[in-house]
């Protein structure tokens, strides 16, 4: 049998309980891949991977001069969250981004939050991501983050944590919708046997959202902005462009003329309403933001500033994507909602404060470190797999500007059943559940699951090296009265 | 009622260079399967056939500057392989495959694969140490191509967007065989002393050929002449790479963008376009021969590129317009 060697080496485990012990929500899956047989899994494997090849989704990495494609690696096991599981998970997010969305708005106007000392106001205006430019502005429904890509992962015991955010241009939904593309040829029999929550209405939710939040009263023209065909998640962009049934533009597409964003066509300008931005703030508009940059379209900020068009996600919002305001959200739950946190945070220590910092210094091998401001797991110590010449450099860094870093405790990820090679092996997996904000709030059932493809490894992104699992959200828990409907 | 989206400039302009760019890697791909196959039916003695096939391609100054000598080897090198060289059937994919990524969204995803996968073969094949059988690769190209011809032409709405790759693939065409008949006709009929050898026939048999003409213009005109020849590559309103054929095309095209009707005209484009199509619908052969065909060609060329320059100012440039100056020109 495919798994009669798999050993959970005492992690928790997505399809074990314990060794030799399925979770019931597995069981299915488990039967079916023990009934394909190894050499038959490894055949659908390769022809997968053609497959993902041939359709050219692929991704470019930075820093590669060839401009090298990779397919971003893909593991045909799923990863399944019980219906119970997704519904807590559901709340949490749905708590959490209302939260969020209230404290951006907030810091943006009254600052109430500030003033009540929930959190102190150095770190609000000492943050990279704060944009002096959107003080007072009031998109849409007061929603600015729209579309968010909040990164989960579970310790030992099998709690799910809010690792980050990921507020501004989050990216990998279309792999979540491609990934069941593949399994469903793979194991249509499972997909009939188990009910799985489809994954196929996000573009329909996502194109609801944008023309909801259009500023014409007469048309609701959207359009996708890509930095271009070079950008690492071009093919996302592209993706998400097609499904919608939109136009997908570069910043050389759009103009702005008397204060109105207009796209170049064959036939003259047309006016855009909408713009669902795959580009970074700094990016956006050479007169708001960065000067030097080519990719923006200059007055953009001006239109959306004058209510003439909308951008999502809001500019701005990155705000709350700081790691050190990301340690606050749980108070800034308890302020604006009234709650307690239903999904809690990592424990974070805070570099800038004194204690913290000695704390952190003094314990860098079990810790880690990452920037406030930075993403892709760039910037980043992981204590217990660096060097002594690692740590001596993060500590000088840490030393010389503690406002940008925080610490965190090396959580014993998760780890899910994955083939490598021509076996089954346990590998750390995250979870990135894709929330749409507009009038409402929609979770979509699914989620993008990195997994660490070295063996040990802990960094899931794409860029160093991780791969993804198709999400398998059951709609009825097997044995639950729910199933006997 | 169904709402037609406007057309981006920049989507136009990449359409319309993807029909250019795999119609140019599909000619360079038939120009040396032919040349090849030309090369086995000649005496052993016959040197220098590498070198007219170089100067087809209009660029034989780069050529020699990089490889000297019109080999088989360097001449395959050089229009099959070299990533450097903007006109070689790999930099002709390549870029045809990054216009096609560029613009995935408006074209089939059955054409993205397809020119997804003439990528993947072409590069597998340039990175082989040793070239496998020439006419076999020729062959895999020039069916690649005609695949993704099909494919477009199935399974892609005849839109907007459609055309104007459409016009793309057809100037280029055109063009291509005009250059072809030109630098052809210039090589075999000066030389007074060929005429009338076993070559002759053999040759021109060649170029028909390499326009993939020879079969259908046995059909039409039987002997082998070379006034025929000339009359059915340039005049020919059926044939599909007479030049006549693909002006008149283009022309139809053109009009479908614009909805102007045809016989009138509303931009540069039409109006130089139209002009042309007119000029070879009453034309001639004799009076071509007499006044020089290489004249004749040398003219046909420039019309042709005033018109490329003109579709490029008419759609494509509005991003060079006051507006947008200097906007991310490389973003």
């Amino acid at each position: 049998m495919f798994f009669s060697n798999y050993s959970t080496d005492g992690y928790f485990d997505e399809m074990f309980e314990r060794d030799g012990v399925v979770r019931p929500q597995a069981q299915m899956v488990l039967e079916t891949i023990n009934a394909l047989g190894g050499e038959q899994l490894m055949r659908h494997k390769n022809a997968s991977e053609r497959l993902l090849l041939q359709l050219g989704i692929t991704f470019n990495v930075y820093g590669d001069q060839q401009g090298a494609e990779r397919i971003f690696p893909f593991d045909l096991i799923p990863r399944i969250v019980s219906a119970k599981e997704w519904s807590y998970i559901e709340r949490g997010l749905k708590q959490r981004i209302h939260a969020l969305n209230c404290f951006i708005d907030d810091i943006y106007h009254d600052r109430k939050i500030l003033k009540s000392g929930t959190i102190p106001e150095e770190v609000v205006t000492s943050a990279v991501s704060y944009r002096e430019q959107c003080q007072g502005l009031n998109p849409p429904f007061g929603v600015w983050a729209h579309i968010t890509g909040t990164d989960l992962v579970r310790d030992r015991d099998g709690q799910y944590y809010v690792l980050e955010d990921n507020l501004r241009v989050p990216s990998g939904v279309s792999y979540v919708m491609e990934n069941r593309e593949v399994l469903k040829r793979i194991f249509p029999r499972v997909f009939e046997g188990l009910t799985v929550r489809g994954t196929s209405e996000y573009p329909s939710r996502l194109l609801e959202v944008l023309e909801s939040l259009s500023p014409n009263a007469t048309q609701a023209r959207v359009v996708v902005l890509t930095p271009g065909i070079y950008n690492s998640a071009y093919f996302e962009h592209s993706f998400l462009a097609r499904q919608m049934g939109v136009q997908l533009v570069e910043g050389r597409d759009l103009v702005v003329d008397d204060g109105y964003v207009y796209m170049r066509t064959t036939k003259g300008l047309q006016r855009v309403d909408v713009v669902y931005r795959r580009v970074d703030d700094d990016f956006l508009d050479p007169e708001a933001f960065r000067p030097d940059s080519l990719l923006g379209v200059p007055g953009l900020m001006a239109a959306y500033r004058a209510g003439r068009v909308t951008l999502v996600n809001a500019p701005g919002n990155g705000i709350a994507d700081d790691k050190v305001i990301y340690a606050y959200v749980p108070d800034m739950i308890r302020y604006y909602e009234g709650e307690d946190p239903i999904l809690p945070n990592v424990p974070t220590y805070l570099c800038w404060r004194d204690k913290d910092r000695k704390y952190v210094l003094e314990n860098l091998e079990k810790l880690v470190v990452k920037a406030a401001n930075e993403s892709g797991g760039y910037g980043m110590l992981v204590g217990p797999h660096s060097t002594a010449a690692e740590r001596e450099d993060f500590a000088g860094r840490i030393s010389a500007n503690p406002r940008n870093y925080i610490a965190q405790p090396t959580l014993a990820l998760s780890r899910a059943p994955t083939i490598v090679e021509d076996r089954v092996e346990g590998r750390h997996v995250d979870l990135r559940p894709f929330v749409l904000c507009g009038k409402e709030i929609y979770v979509l059932p699914g989620g993008l699951t990195r997994v660490a493809m070295r063996k040990g490894s802990l960094v899931v992104n794409s860029s160093q090296g991780g791969g993804s699992k198709d999400t398998w959200v059951l709609a009825h828990d097997p044995g639950s009265k729910e199933e006997e409907r | 009622m169904p709402s037609v989206q406007p057309l981006l400039s920049r989507v136009a302009d990449a359409v319309y260079w993807m029909g250019r760019y795999i119609e140019r890697a599909e000619n360079v791909a038939r120009f040396l399967d032919v040349n090849h196959n030309l090369l086995i039916d000649l005496p052993q003695d016959y040197t220098g056939q590498w070198q007219p096939i170089i100067d087809a391609s209009g660029d034989s100054a780069l050529f020699r500057e990089r490889y000297g000598e019109a080999t088989l080897r360097n001449a395959l090198q050089f229009l099959a392989f070299d990533p450097e060289y903007p006109n070689s059937v790999f930099s002709c994919i390549r870029s045809a495959r990054e216009d096609a990524r560029s613009v995935r969204e408006v074209i089939s995803s059955e054409m993205w694969t397809q020119v997804n996968d003439m990528y993947l073969f072409i590069t597998e094949e340039s990175r082989r140490p040793k070239h496998g059988s020439l006419p076999a690769f020729c062959r895999a190209v020039r069916m690649a191509c005609h695949l993704f011809g099909g494919i477009k032409d199935v399974t892609m709405s005849h839109n907007e967007a459609w055309h104007f790759n459409r016009v793309g693939t057809l100037l280029e065409r055109a063009e291509k065989t005009s250059r072809i008949l030109d630098v052809k006709y210039f090589m075999l009929l000066p030389s007074v002393a060929d005429v009338g050898t076993p070559y002759d026939d053999v040759q021109w048999s060649a170029v028909l050929k390499s326009v993939s003409a020879f079969e259908m213009y046995r059909k039409l005109y039987g002997r082998i002449a070379p006034e025929r020849i000339v009359q059915f590559l340039l005049l020919d309103g059926d044939f599909p790479r007479a030049i006549r054929y693909c002006i008149g095309r283009a022309d139809r095209s053109l009009h479908a963008i614009t909805g102007t009707p045809g016989g009138t005209f509303s931009c540069a484009s039409e109006q130089r376009l139209g002009q042309l199509r007119g000029e070879l619908d009453f034309a001639r052969v004799e009076p071509i021969l007499t006044g020089g065909l290489h004249e004749f060609c040398d003219a046909l060329q420039t019309k042709m590129n005033t018109i490329d320059d003109c579709v490029s100012a008419d759609f494509f440039a509005l991003r060079h317009s006051r507006l947008g100056a200097g906007i991310g020109a490389n973003a």
